[in-house]
């Protein structure tokens, strides 16, 4: 496992310490001043959507950035930084969406209902993130890729078949807390042009429950903690030699990425007033994370960031492209049906393949590089 | 089975290699465990038979994965999108020759099949060898790079298999003959079923001769062991590899028609659905090892049949099940291979 993603250490003598930014980012700043810029784009874009754009679907795609931003980062915590490719991650993602979800449709609409269900959920997701790193995690790197295969997919099916708990195939509907349902006003008057109802407060909850949990795991693969995932990474027996315990720190690091993408399922629930196999559980949403991580860069947190916002944007607005393409090629034989709006997946997968042998550091790497 | 410890006879130099009998074992135990649970003897036979056919299928797609991860240590997340591709070519020969699957001629039936196999493996061989050239080739060595870059050609291959037959499920026919099942008292075996036994079990009889009596299955058994000295005996152990990564594609798609004409439905998605079932077989038979993958399908194949017909809400997890008791009894699968 000695070759992983050729990517610097996030050593580098540019470090500032103190300051309020510094602090918030752990130290760990973009390095690039395009990269920053688009951050701070994204950062802005984000914390004013409501106010900006009218309509449930920009408000609708942002939250999704928020929640994807989080799961890909949890992830990128995994795979960039400890070199361990898991397929459970949206497992995890699924435990803590149907944790709100069955809670909040069995035992009520409140808030306290919410935090049980929440509980449950990361206390199941760290249960089986342990178990499963025991059992797998100290044979071989590949182990643990295939056995996380097998414990999702049997997860899933799991889920769509105790249609009593889970609501199988359809999902559960529920009923958010009073404070969060569009009828709720917190002000009765507008606020810049703006009615402040409980949908804004969904989105906000959203937005700051995904900022914190970023910040966090910015601040954790920065401790030392991170250092020594990233010293397993880049040589297992050496870091093993050293004296620290390898299975312990790749377990730990899995626990703490299930627990991010339990946290991410949950918010994805909250927002969606639903929870069903195909919005969490699904093996398509595994690969979509993959290439969200890959394509904004493994192993720099900021390509979480990135990653996520390209790729929904893509997903809701590239397909609208590549229809007026594909209609402008009707005609040719295959062409129309290369650029066809379902194919889409098709040129990021390309993409993907791209980045891995090219660009290992995905855009941000390309961002770095580009400045020094 | 029997053909791998019969060989003791010969006079042998060398002291022959043991057969390791436990895992073999496990299969008629397992069995025998099972009876008395089913409680008719007939449905046990019924059940054990098809999933005997299921094992081989599971076989048929599997063994060439494993065989490709013994010698060339590379684990190949995209070997699903070979099953898919082995199954759409079957399109190619369904389309002129429709007619043939609808005669009630046990010959010409079996020549559909066997010309769809044909077809299929040559379509999923041609794919490998680019496959191989242009996904796996930059990344040996480097697991991590093989697992992203796999899955990349993975999602592209199943794209390109959308954009050239289109996205919607296709119907395929079962050929007329092969329909249907033999009964004999109170015993029902899916015709199709013992098709799939009689050609798994001439592959793996086929794959253990090659492997273990010839002069090019020498080589890659000893690939296996130490690919470094193979190559320093003046052997183009390259040319071994390729030649093995096109082979295992090769099987895939064998595989792929096997499990389409089971299905009867074309989705570009269905090889990946079968991966897990194919992980979770070479880790119970152990990274690399052919026998070991062939115990492992009829294992998991049989437990899922019996635990389907005994608790069917268990059926669901029984495999990983299996693999963690498994795991837990022998780390490394049932016949771990050496250097590994």
């Amino acid at each position: 496992m000695s070759s992983s993603p050729a990517l610097p250490l996030a050593f580098d003598e540019t470090r500032r310490h103190g300051g309020l930014l510094s602090g918030l980012l752990s130290s760990d700043l973009p390095r690039s001043r395009a990269l920053s810029f688009i951050l701070l784009a994204i950062f802005v874009l984000l914390a004013a959507t409501p106010f900006l754009f009218s309509g449930s679907q920009p408000v609708g795609t942002a939250a999704k950035i928020c929640v994807f931003i989080v799961l890909v980062a949890s992830y990128d915590l995994l795979l960039g930084y400890s070199g361990i490719v898991s397929f459970a991650h949206t497992m995890f993602f699924g435990i803590g969406g149907y944790g709100i979800a069955i809670a909040l449709e069995r035992v009520g609409p409140t808030w306290s209902s919410a935090a049980i269900g929440l509980a449950a959920a990361l206390a199941l997701s760290a249960v089986l993130a342990i178990a499963i790193g025991l059992l797998s995690l100290r044979v071989r790197a590949i182990f643990f890729s295939m056995i996380t295969l097998a414990v999702a997919s049997a997860a899933a099916v799991l889920a769509s078949q105790l249609s009593d708990i889970t609501g199988g195939e359809d999902g559960l509907s529920f009923q958010l807390p009073p404070a969060l349902r569009p009828a709720f006003r917190l002000f009765s008057e507008q606020v810049l042009g703006i009615t402040v109802n409980g949908r804004l407060l969904a989105y906000y909850l959203v937005f700051f429950v995904s900022l914190v949990v970023f910040l966090l795991l910015l601040r954790i693969v920065n401790s030392p903690f991170g250092r020594v995932l990233q010293a397993i990474r880049e040589n297992e027996f050496r870091a093993e030699a050293l004296g620290y315990r390898v299975v312990a720190y790749r377990t730990a690091a899995s626990v703490i990425s299930a627990l991010a993408a339990t946290i991410a399922g949950a918010l994805m629930a909250l927002w969606l007033r639903y929870n069903g196999p195909d919005t969490t559980l699904s093996f398509s949403i595994m690969i979509d994370i993959l290439l969200m991580v890959v394509i904004g860069g493994m192993g720099t947190m900021y390509g979480a960031v990135i990653g996520a916002a390209v790729f929904v944007l893509a997903q809701s607005y590239l397909q609208v492209l590549m229809g007026a393409g594909s209609a402008a090629l009707a005609g040719i034989p295959l062409l129309p049906n290369l650029i066809h709006p379902d194919r889409w997946l098709l040129w990021l997968g390309a993409l993907f393949i791209i980045s891995v042998y090219a660009f290992p550091g995905g855009i941000v790497g390309r961002l770095r590089q580009g400045k020094a | 089975m029997s053909d791998m410890a019969v060989e003791s006879t010969a006079p042998a130099e060398l002291p022959r290699a043991k057969t390791d009998w436990l895992p073999l074992l496990l299969v008629p135990a397992l069995g025998l465990l099972a009876l008395p649970f089913v409680g008719s003897p007939s449905t046990w036979v019924t059940l054990t038979v098809a999933g005997l056919a299921m094992g081989m299928m599971i076989f048929l797609m599997a063994s060439g994965l494993t065989l490709v991860f013994g010698l060339m240590d590379i684990i190949n997340f995209g070997h699903g999108v070979f099953i898919s591709l082995g199954a759409y070519a079957t399109l190619l020969v369904l389309g002129p020759l429709a007619g043939w699957a609808l005669e009630d001629s046990i010959g010409l039936n079996l020549a559909l099949l066997g010309l769809c196999i044909l077809v299929a493996m040559g379509v999923t061989a041609l794919a490998g060898a680019v496959f191989e050239r242009v996904i796996v080739r930059p990344v040996y060595g480097s697991h991590l790079k093989q697992i992203l870059v796999t899955m990349g050609g993975l999602i592209v291959t199943e794209q390109l298999i959308h954009a050239i037959w289109g996205a919607s499920p296709i119907p395929i026919p079962l050929p007329q003959s092969l329909r249907g099942a033999f009964v004999f008292g109170d015993i029902v075996m899916e015709r199709y079923r013992v098709v799939a036994v009689v050609i798994g079990l001439t592959v793996f009889i086929g794959m253990q001769l090659l492997l273990n009596r010839t002069r090019i299955g020498l080589l890659i058994r000893a690939g296996v062991e130490n690919p470094e000295m193979v190559e320093a005996l003046g052997y183009r152990i390259r040319r071994l590899f390729v030649s093995v990564f096109i082979a295992g594609s090769a099987l895939a798609g064998l595989g792929g028609v096997m499990w389409a004409f089971y299905r009867q439905t074309l989705t570009a998605g269905m090889g990946m659905e079968v991966m897990v079932l194919v992980f979770i077989v070479i880790i119970i038979g152990g990274l690399g090892s052919v026998g070991g993958c062939f115990v492992g399908s009829i294992l998991v194949a049989l437990v899922a049949n019996y635990v389907g017909f005994i608790e069917p809400k268990l059926a669901l997890i029984s495999n990983i099940l299996v693999m963690a008791l498994v795991l837990i009894w022998r780390p490394q699968g049932l016949f771990p291979v050496a250097r590994r």
